[in-house]
């Protein structure tokens, strides 16, 4: 498992931009940045929402923090436990699952020795299986951060691991950036 | 080829930037109404177009936006659902990445139209990478003075965001994006009162797809009437159909309304054929909540009509031979497909979707995935599969939103036009593919 990272609060240029989107709504209404500045906070928390990082949330949106806790909870991108420093998300819905996807999943579990939901021991990769990504033209897609790879082969699984593995992957960058 | 009015310059190198776009007559919409159009004068042109919301209703965009209450003192919302989630479509994805400012420019119309102030995309999550390349088209737009106080010296003042959603098909439900742009769950509200009404922090709102907005640049330059000129029917204009799975081109394709099935399957100007030679099977033809329709039912009416790409042809028969132009997304499978291990991708993705407010949706569509792996594991019964048709009717218009029934017809379709399928699974007590 990676390490725990818990953020206590963002740095200058962070607030800057969470100030910013605060500003895109009327006055008073502030809690609609919760899910721009969520995923700031996922991607500066090493890709998970602990507790300590909605309650900074909630205290930065000046809302309680049980209503950043019940939309962290509701949205599939976002994550309550830890995960690795490069998550996998293979699509399987209908589509995807015509062009292959099922065996590119296997090949990431048989090559990372990890079955999806589960992190690898150097806390390096997670995989996860998610819902359509729509870009069905270009099936079998996976998501890495905010980046796509479509027309997967196991081929270009391979390719893509073996540069991961060698760059260190963070998938968890700020994704306004 | 059909008149393109979504896809004419998406291959011209640079289309996102704004030199580009305004080089070939980009935001000249723009400066035609704000000059000479009142704002119900714009909202009259759409409703001549006949434009229909693309995002897989087809409601007459006109006469939604005829629907907003214009009589309060309440600021007025226009929102775009960039929300494109529904399994089978992509086409909102290639307009947000290729060519952002027509759907800029379209924002700036529909906003002027309705007395919108602020406006807001609201981009799904895992588009990311499209978000910023939507913002930094709009950033662009404020610097040309296309966007912010007093546009191009009109008078008219306009400020438009990007919000991510994150991760949740139902927020595709229009009242389920607004919970969500409030920062709450995508929890759909209780209709009515309408959006329109009672919409974006409280104020009546108009939310429209992204690709039913990025057609009205063109409305406003060539008149609705020519638009409505195009397509057939009550289907006008043109449509956006992404294509996927078991065919040789996988694309989008920018369609007249009104072309048949078969040449969009076979013609090498679209999908190409099915692959390897195989023969057709199905066809699941506006995003996986539509019915799935067998390749005869597909190509051909009951009645031996030629099917067409239009909302009336596609529709023709109901459910019981018919299906939806939907959202455009048009899945096709080969002879090769399993379709009981391709409903139980779709139930799956039904469970994992709903959001849980009401019971029937929430509990049945995970009991139909369930029996639906039994049943495809080998292990169902003869009375699992009209287990399957009782619950999906049980879903079906008992739910506060349409997830219900778009988790509903996917299964009782498939066992209405292929249940000898299901009954092998049974018999063989194994998935036979």
């Amino acid at each position: 498992m990676p390490e725990k990272l818990d953020i206590t609060e963002f740095n200058r240029e962070t607030l800057d931009l969470v100030n910013k989107i605060i500003k895109r709504y009327p006055e008073g209404r502030q809690k609609s940045a919760l899910l721009p500045v969520l995923h700031i906070a996922q991607a500066e928390n090493q890709g998970w929402l602990s507790s300590e990082t909605m309650e900074y949330v909630a205290s930065l949106l000046e809302i309680q923090p049980i209503e950043v806790f019940e939309v962290a909870s509701f949205y599939s991108m976002f994550n309550l436990q830890p995960v690795g420093n490069c998550v996998i998300e293979v699509c399987q819905t209908g589509p995807c699952m015509l062009k292959g996807s099922e065996e590119i999943l296997a090949h990431f579990e048989n090559r990372l020795g990890i079955k999806s939901g589960e992190t690898t021991t150097d806390g390096k990769f997670t995989i996860k299986t998610v819902e359509c990504l729509a870009a069905c033209g270009n099936a079998p897609v996976i998501q890495v951060g905010t980046e796509y790879h479509e027309n997967l082969t196991t081929q270009k699984a391979d390719d893509l691991l073996e540069k991961w593995q060698a760059e260190n992957k963070n998938s968890h960058t700020n994704p306004y950036l | 080829m059909a008149e393109q009015i979504l896809l004419k310059n998406i291959d011209v190198p640079g289309l996102a930037s704004f030199e580009v776009y305004r080089k070939l007559g980009g935001y000249s919409s723009v400066e035609k109404v704000l000059k000479d159009f009142t704002p119900d004068q714009v909202t009259s042109e759409v409703t001549k177009s006949g434009l229909r919301g693309r995002g897989g209703a087809g409601f007459p965009a006109g006469m939604k936006w005829g629907f907003i209450d214009k009589k309060t003192n309440n600021p007025r919302y226009f929102v775009c659902n960039f929300d494109e989630s529904e399994p089978g479509t992509f086409k909102d994805r290639h307009i947000g990445q290729l060519n952002p400012h027509q759907l800029i420019e379209g924002m700036i119309l529909g906003s002027y139209a309705l007395g919108a102030r602020n406006s807001y995309i609201y981009i799904r999550g895992e588009l990311f990478y499209v978000l910023r390349i939507v913002e930094k088209a709009i950033e662009e737009a404020y610097k040309n003075g296309f966007l912010g106080e007093n546009i191009k010296g009109s008078g008219y003042s306009l400020d438009l965001y990007c919000q991510p959603g994150a991760g949740a098909y139902i927020c595709g439900e229009e009242t389920a994006l607004l919970e969500s742009l409030e920062g709450k769950r995508g929890n759909p509200r209780i209709k009515p009162p309408f959006p329109a009404v009672v919409g974006l922090y409280g104020c009546p709102t108009v939310v429209n797809n992204v690709e039913t907005i990025a057609a009205l640049p063109w409305i406003i330059n060539n008149g609705g009437e020519a638009y409505a000129s195009i397509g057939i029917g009550n289907s006008k204009g043109t449509k956006l159909i992404s294509a996927c799975g078991h065919i040789n081109k996988p694309g989008i394709y920018e369609i007249e309304l009104g072309l048949p099935v078969e040449e969009f399957i076979y013609s090498d100007e679209y999908c190409g054929g099915i692959r390897y030679g195989h023969e057709l099977k199905a066809v699941v033809a506006g995003g996986s909540s539509v019915p799935i329709l067998p390749a005869s039912l597909i190509l051909k009416t009951a009645t031996g009509e030629p099917r067409l790409m239009s909302y009336e042809s596609l529709s023709e028969g109901g459910f019981v031979s018919g299906t939806m132009l939907g959202s455009g997304g048009f899945i096709v499978m080969d002879e090769t497909t399993c379709i009981v291990k391709n409903l139980l991708t779709f139930a799956k993705f039904y469970h994992h979707e709903s959001c849980g407010q009401c019971s029937p949706c929430r509990e049945g569509t995970g009991w139909m995935e369930k029996i639906l792996h039994r049943i495809e594991s080998g292990h169902g019964t003869m009375k699992d599969i009209d287990l399957l048709v009782d619950i999906s009717k049980h879903i079906e218009g008992n739910t506060i939103c349409p997830l219900g029934d778009a988790a509903a017809w996917p299964v009782a379709s498939a066992i209405r036009h292929f249940r000898e399928e299901f009954e092998d699974h049974v018999k063989l007590q194994k998935c036979p593919f």
